[in-house]
């Protein structure tokens, strides 16, 4: 294998896709942690260029962790279409990218190619993109889903309810259910992040989620975000479980450090189909970020874009309502500052929908990296334009339990306002039934949590 | 000796208040504007919790149950809006928190602390804050320079050895070290335990515990350190403790006293609870999760 390129007089040689994959990614600062980062500017363009010619059946034969070592490499490799793929094979990774960013490529036709694609080759065509090629090629790529509501219809944006609370208080996580509520937000789901992943706590929480639902007849699912374990001994006892939700890593190994393996999530998948309350059929739930493989020692050496994208792949066999990378979560030793976090925005977004899986984002980043509100302001505003299924609404953008900042309650009516989008639409109707909005604009009685103690 | 702490405190606390009095003041009095003798801008807190606590909705339709509802958690809300967006006190609120955290991040620990408690200065090997926060292998090693230093004025093979991290947050070492480390020092000493030269490490990771027990050979090493800070919260500290920190330690070797700030575990209760852990690793030769098995 010979991976070299000249650069302005100068011949710099990549000795693995392993390694060319690791230079050719955007700065991020847990690439440089894993000593995988190009050492300069100029050698990551020429990882680049070498990249650019490198064949999707090179990378196809070159996955981040071997097929027999790995059941997510496994899981991906078993679901592609050899048809489509035998069509594509031979395309190099700048070909794909003039492809996905052709006039003549539609939707439908980028649907099928997702079919024959692994996570190595989403990414590496990723590594080639700039953000504005990212948010054009993503905007083409609708991926619809259906529970409750129908999620990912064109011209709507969705806004996921997350009213945690620091001990779990139902009272509390209800008034925050209200305030959301009021704003338009919980048409994606009504998610809580539990302190106490105990069983008796989340069927509570899951009771009190879907009495609020029941009351007031709100076209939504509800979801504990606990370990998924703990969701399967939920439904058989019979709480009420709207969408069953787990955390993803890229690697078996990943994995593992969740608590997790493939079986286990099919298992997941079959229970869902046959205890949860909603009509379906997507009931499953996924987070994702990038950097979780090799904060867990899980990456096998490789950068943490081909891991997510790896996510990704895995995410779509358990045919999933609704996926979203938690971009800025992990902290600024893997995205340091608001350019990494943005860029890892645009890219999990696109790598999502190029996978086929309806994706939205937490637009989020800690106290320790260097963002403020500002620049997730400016990321939501960015992957709205990319078409981003939904993102979080946290009251003010502060979550009270995970200490961490994304989007608020205010952003998703913001967003909508500003950029000429609806609320999924049978929530959309619910709203618009209450009083609380009125050809998609917040009415004067939106806003007030004190509204929904009326039932 | 506990009086006199607070007295001090409460000295330090009017200074820092008139202080800052003197500087709005000052700010207050732009020069050469006609009208600037009618502008009187003297604005109570906004970060106290009364004011956290007042509804931003106007005309709410249920007053009493807003009330209610915002009481019944620390989030946000009831913050109410201006179109789809949030008003302006809500807004300003949610700046100030943000900011207090951004500030508490970069901030240096203070030099005057560090020589009035007798604590000489360190690096770990991350250079910088932007290193610090990018590559946390580094914040965890000594440099070279620093090891020398150690080697050369630390008293070697003591009971215990204290030493002072910033770690995320420098300004939590500025609120709680000058209330913690005499209670460390005479409660130790009343144990009949002899402690080490305590330091200070610039860009502090708690896994430092290894390098620095490799110099000093304490049976317990301990690392007072910057959290964290959350939103509106910086001011506090953690304090981890290992049994002979080996090269190869993690936390799982380590325990750990968190949340400590006046209005979280007090300083001066962190310190007691300390020397009682301090003692039981000793006794029981373990500390983390060996310790639990004990």
């Amino acid at each position: 294998m010979l991976l070299r390129t000249k650069l302005f007089g100068k011949t710099i040689e990549f000795r693995s896709i392993r390694e060319l994959m690791g230079k050719a990614n955007e700065p991020k600062s847990g690439d440089e942690l894993a000593g995988l980062a190009a050492t300069s500017i100029a050698e990551r363009v020429a990882a680049k260029y070498v990249l650019a010619e490198v064949t999707l059946e090179t990378l196809r034969a070159n996955p981040a962790v071997p097929y027999d070592h790995d059941d997510v490499t496994r899981v991906i490799d078993d679901a592609v279409n050899e048809t489509i793929y035998d069509e594509i094979k031979g395309w190099t990774v700048g070909d794909f990218r003039e492809w996905l960013l052709a006039d003549k490529t539609t939707t439908d036709m980028i649907r099928r190619v997702s079919n024959a694609l692994t996570g190595e080759m989403v990414a590496a065509v990723t590594k080639l993109m700039s953000n504005l090629d990212l948010i054009y090629a993503a905007k083409k790529i609708r991926v619809t889903s259906h529970c409750v509501n129908t999620a990912g219809l064109p011209g709507t944006l969705a806004s996921r309810c997350q009213p945690n609370h620091p001990v779990d208080s139902p009272e509390g996580i209800r008034a925050a259910v209200y305030e959301g509520l009021s704003y338009g937000s919980g048409d994606s789901v009504i998610g809580i992040n539990p302190v106490d992943d105990s069983l008796s706590s989340v069927a509570r929480l899951l009771d009190m989620t879907y009495d609020i639902i029941r009351t007031w007849q709100i076209p939504t699912q509800n979801c504990l975000l606990s370990h998924v374990t703990t969701q399967m001994q939920a439904m058989k006892k019979g709480a009420p479980v709207g969408l069953v939700f787990q955390s993803l890593s890229g690697s078996q190994l990943g994995n593992q450090s969740f608590g997790i393996d493939v079986a286990m999530m099919d298992e997941a998948y079959e229970m869902a189909q046959k205890y949860c309350w909603p009509t379906g059929p997507n009931y499953m739930y996924f987070e994702s970020g990038q950097g979780s493989a090799l904060s867990a020692n899980a990456h096998n050496g490789w950068d943490q874009l081909t891991l997510e994208a790896r996510i990704y792949g895995l995410a779509k066999r358990w045919k999933p309502y609704q996926v979203n990378t938690v971009v800025g979560f992990i902290g600024p030793e893997y995205l340091y500052d608001a350019i990494q976090i943005t860029r890892a925005g645009l890219e999990d977004h696109f790598m999502g929908k190029l996978t086929g899986i309806p994706m939205g984002c937490d637009a989020c980043y800690t106290n320790h990296a260097r963002a403020t509100q500002n620049d997730i302001e400016n990321l939501a505003v960015l992957l709205t334009a990319a078409g981003c299924n939904y993102f979080m609404g946290v009251p003010m953008g502060d979550d009270a339990m995970l200490a961490y900042q994304c989007t608020s309650f205010h952003d998703a009516p913001s967003l909508r306002q500003t950029l000429g989008l609806r609320p999924l639409p049978e929530f959309e109707g619910w709203m618009a039934d209450l009083g609380l909005m009125k050809d998609g604009v917040l009415t004067d009685k939106a806003g007030d949590p004190s509204f929904f103690l009326s039932r | 000796m506990q009086d006199l702490d607070i007295q001090a405190i409460v000295k330090a606390v009017l200074a820092e208040i008139q202080t800052f009095e003197g500087a709005t003041v000052d700010a207050a009095q732009p020069a050469g504007t006609a009208d600037s003798d009618d502008l009187n801008i003297d604005l109570d807190d906004p970060t106290l919790p009364e004011a956290r606590q007042r509804p931003g909705i106007e005309k709410p339709i249920n007053p009493d149950g807003l009330r209610a509802l915002m009481a019944a958690t620390p989030a946000r809300i009831g913050v109410g809006r201006s179109g789809p967006r949030p008003r302006t006190a809500a807004s300003l609120l949610f700046l100030a928190d943000h900011g207090v955290t951004q500030d508490a991040l970069m901030h240096e620990v203070d030099p005057n602390l560090l020589e009035e408690l007798g604590l000489f200065s360190v690096e770990s090997q991350a250079a910088d804050r932007q290193t610090y926060l990018k590559r946390p292998d580094l914040g965890r090693k000594l440099t070279e320079a620093a090891k020398a230093v150690l080697r050369d004025r630390c008293t070697k093979t003591p009971d215990v050895q204290i030493f002072v991290g910033d770690g995320l947050s420098g300004a939590a070492i500025d609120h709680n070290l000058r209330q913690i480390m005499p209670v460390l020092q005479q409660g130790l000493s009343s144990a009949g335990l002899s402690m080490g030269t305590p330091f200070f490490v610039k860009n502090a990771r708690v896994g430092l515990l290894n390098d620095v027990n490799g110099i000093v050979d304490a049976k317990v090493c301990a690392i007072l350190i910057g959290e964290r800070p959350g939103l509106a919260r910086a001011q506090s500290m953690s304090i981890y403790l290992g049994y002979r920190p080996r090269p190869e330690s993690t936390d799982a070797n380590r325990d750990a006293i968190c949340n400590i700030y006046e209005g979280g575990l007090n300083p001066l209760e962190a310190g007691a609870h300390a020397v009682q852990l301090i003692q039981r690793m000793i006794r029981d030769r373990a500390s983390g999760v060996e310790l639990k098995l004990v």
